[in-house]
């Protein structure tokens, strides 16, 4: 029973990994277990979320299940 | 049909483009972008570039801004190419092509294509200097130009 966390750009550097496993439940707990700088980043205003490939509004609310993936996105720039 | 692609090699820009243009005779007018790491000089200059791409998104984004395109212009093609991982000045990053039956729907969907890659797309993008590695965020310009559409 595992759910997976993906940071990309910026935050990759910032939590020092891409992805991180965590186990399942509701995401506040999952980022209380977290470095609170880390959790601190990808509460950011600019950061979206995206729960298994799809943007998600916002956070709240959350239940991570097994096997779910959730990105953390900071602002793109591409081209 | 759109040729969308995320590539992580290097790609030959003129290669790409004969292909798409002898894929596309009945087409009046083919418009192309290709943008490329920046060579430059002095202690600012970028040695290498890095995108990073997020598989679960950044494909399936690519493919929808392509739909979206050939939705809004009347195009005969339209090819998309975008790289990730490492590149050095010189180095093609993107390149995007349509093909249509009049010039103005050619050039508007190449730029629609194009603002939407820069600042709408799932890529994130670091830079190389003298000083090491930096992440680069949109510029004000990225989000004005989104703004046209």
């Amino acid at each position: 029973m595992t759910a997976k966390l993906v940071f990309l750009g910026r935050l990759e550097d910032v939590a020092g990994m891409g992805e991180l496993v965590v186990g399942p439940g509701p995401l506040e707990a999952v980022l209380a277990a977290l470095e609170p700088a880390l959790a601190v980043q990808l509460l950011g205003e600019r950061v979206r979320m995206a729960l298994n490939g799809q943007l998600i509004a916002e956070g709240g609310g959350i239940v991570l299940a097994d096997g779910d993936e959730l990105a953390f996105l900071p602002p793109v720039s591409g081209g | 049909m759109a040729d969308v692609r995320l590539l992580g090699e290097a790609f030959s820009a003129m290669d790409e483009l004969a292909v798409f243009t002898a894929a596309h005779p009945e087409a009046g007018g083919l418009v192309s972008f290709l943008g490329q790491v920046r060579q430059e000089g002095g202690a600012h200059a970028v040695e290498a570039l890095e995108l990073k791409h997020y598989a679960a998104m950044t494909l399936p984004g690519m493919t929808a801004l392509a739909a979206a395109t050939e939705a809004r212009w009347r195009l005969d093609g339209l090819l998309i190419l975008h790289r990730y991982g490492v590149m050095y000045p010189g180095d093609p990053i993107v390149l995007v092509a349509a093909a249509a039956p009049h010039r103005r729907d050619a050039f508007a969907a190449a730029d629609f294509a194009m603002d939407h890659l820069k600042s709408q797309s799932w890529f994130w993008k670091r830079e190389k200097t003298a000083r090491g590695w930096r992440w680069i965020e949109p510029r004000p310009d990225d989000h004005r130009d989104l703004a046209r559409w």
